[in-house]
């Protein structure tokens, strides 16, 4: 468990270090979202109605362009390899990384949330659920995000592949959680949403794992 | 001739049975378009599959036949056994 | 499971499957043959969508077998991982591309139906949308193997990936089923539904039918070619070791 933590620990470090990282993401999500009334128009009623829809894909969108960073760089200077020889079983590996990676990627996107949500004209009663299901969802990508890297790793021009690989399993993500805000914001029930992308999230803590060890072990043979 | 019917020349009754199948109740441009995808697709994929078939087969063969020269040269010359 | 093994033996493989050859492309011509002529000429055209509701006897099947050849595809998959058989990996392999083309056929002919049907050339129905993801796991799984050099590293990686999206298409299933009832409550191509007519029914079992033989048919021929390639493959390999200069 030590080993673990420590993982963690590691990535989030070299990740403050490379601090553009963060940023990137933080960035682009901003700016996607941006783009919008830019490119709709500024009608409130309209911005209001595609809102949680934006938002959720320009989560995705960003999710999928960091994922990168997930296991390549440590492929590259062979820590991957030395990673792989610690006690720790390559299960737990996959899933500190994919931790960190959430920590400094989904966490971003849980918090900003709610100032895209003011610029897209967000219903006020829907704030609170948008922060909730984005803190249900994002781990949710970034364990999904975690098999797509998993698979490519090593790969030069891995970067489109991924994106293919991933969407697909992002979707059901994607599909409730824009569920449980425009719930939210028409005044009925978030719950089932809600329980649905907590169930997901539940389902791609186990698979993630299993499938990413899997895929790394065959990379870094 | 009867004012206000309007006759239709019976010229050949079967073609206007053909004809009627090729209009489709005129819905014909959307019905022959997707029958002709579907065929031209499927038709498609079998005659490339097949095509790679014979193509890698052909190359096996002259690989196939190029071993089996090189190993009857290669007999004349040494009494080893083949592997 | 013993059984199995006796095809595992790729000449084996190659004996029976020519053997069966003839018989499943016979077969297929006969389930199209026939169901084209009673589909087009006998069945009677629908009281609502007028003749246009004959699409669907080349829309359905494909988009059906669609999801039935991706089970092939992870079926195989898990018999690769599992059993480690040499035949699965080239089965599952070969599945992919007939997979693909079905959905494309299913999205043409999907829009292609929708346009005289609804004025529109696409909609975003459940059954057309599953069918457009379930494009892009084909194109991702025929990509993965293309992106790998080395033949057996490519083999696990499709698997694995084959595996994670078989137990997905029920969560990505369930979530547009469920996105579409909330976003359109209009009517669905129901051409499954309480309406079909018996005179319906039989014309598009014989197209289901050609398709699966289709499927049988393209199948073989592909998994045989990927057999004679590894055979090449592995020939070069020991023609260059042996003779110490490359062949041509």
């Amino acid at each position: 468990m030590r080993e673990f933590w420590a993982l963690v620990r590691r990535d989030l470090v070299l990740a403050r270090r490379q601090g553009s990282a963060a940023t990137s993401v933080a960035v682009f999500f901003i700016l996607t979202v941006t783009l919008f009334p830019l490119g709709v128009g500024p009608e409130s009623a309209l911005l209001g109605r595609i809102a949680s829809g934006v938002i959720w894909v320009a989560a995705l969108l960003a999710t999928m362009l960091s994922l990168d960073r997930l296991y390549q760089g440590d492929y590259e200077d062979g820590s991957l390899d030395l990673i792989a020889l610690s006690p720790l079983p390559l299960e737990l590996v996959s899933l500190a990384k994919t931790l960190a990676h959430w920590l400094t990627t989904g966490l971003l996107l849980v918090l900003l949330s709610p100032l895209l949500g003011v610029l897209m004209q967000l219903e006020g009663s829907a704030y609170l659920t948008l922060v909730a299901a984005m803190a249900l969802g994002t781990p949710s990508l970034s364990l999904f995000g975690s098999i797509g890297a998993a698979l490519t790793v090593g790969m030069k021009r891995g970067g489109v592949l991924v994106s293919l690989l991933v969407i697909p399993l992002f979707i059901p993500v994607l599909i409730f959680g824009v569920g449980a805000v425009g719930a939210a914001a028409d005044g009925l029930s978030q719950r089932p949403h809600l329980l649905i992308l907590g169930a997901i999230f539940m389902f791609s803590l186990v698979l993630s794992p299993v499938a990413s060890a899997a895929a790394l072990r065959l990379n870094l043979e | 001739m009867a004012r206000g019917r309007p006759v239709r020349p019976q010229q050949n009754n079967g073609m206007d049975l053909v004809d009627e199948f090729f209009r489709m109740g005129g819905y014909a441009a959307y019905i022959w378009p997707a029958f002709g995808v579907t065929a031209a697709l499927l038709i498609g994929l079998f005659v490339r599959s097949r095509l790679a078939l014979k193509t890698d087969q052909k190359t096996l063969d002259i690989l196939q036949q190029a071993r089996r020269d090189q190993r009857a040269s290669a007999g004349t010359a040494k009494t080893e056994s083949d592997a | 499971m013993a059984n199995m093994h006796r095809f595992a033996n790729p000449a084996r493989f190659t004996r029976i499957s020519n053997a069966l050859l003839p018989w499943l492309t016979g077969a297929t011509v006969a389930f199209f043959g026939i169901g084209l002529y009673l589909g087009l000429f006998v069945s009677p055209p629908d009281y609502q969508q007028g003749d246009s509701v004959r699409i669907m006897y080349v829309h359905v099947p494909a988009a059906t077998l669609a999801s039935g050849v991706y089970a092939v595809m992870a079926i195989a998959s898990a018999i690769a991982l599992i059993w480690r058989h040499p035949l699965a990996d080239i089965a599952a392999k070969s599945s992919a591309p007939i997979g693909a083309v079905f959905t494309l056929i299913a999205l043409v002919t999907g829009a292609l139906w929708g346009q005289p049907t609804w004025g529109t050339w696409w909609v975003w129905d459940a059954r057309l949308t599953s069918v457009l993801i379930m494009l892009f796991l084909y194109l991702g799984y025929m990509g993965l193997w293309e992106a790998f050099d080395d033949d057996r590293r490519a083999a696990k990686a499709a698997a694995i990936l084959a595996l994670v999206g078989a137990v997905n298409l029920p969560i990505i299933k369930f979530s547009v089923e469920w996105w579409n009832t909330l976003h359109q409550p209009a009517s669905i191509i129901r051409a499954d539904g309480p309406t079909i007519h018996p005179d319906l029914l039989i014309p598009l079992a014989l197209m289901w039918g050609g398709f699966l033989c289709f499927f049988a048919v393209v199948l073989i021929i592909r998994m045989q070619r990927e057999i004679v390639a590894r055979r090449i493959h592995a020939l070069q390999t020991l023609y260059v070791a042996s003779d110490g200069h490359a062949v041509a």
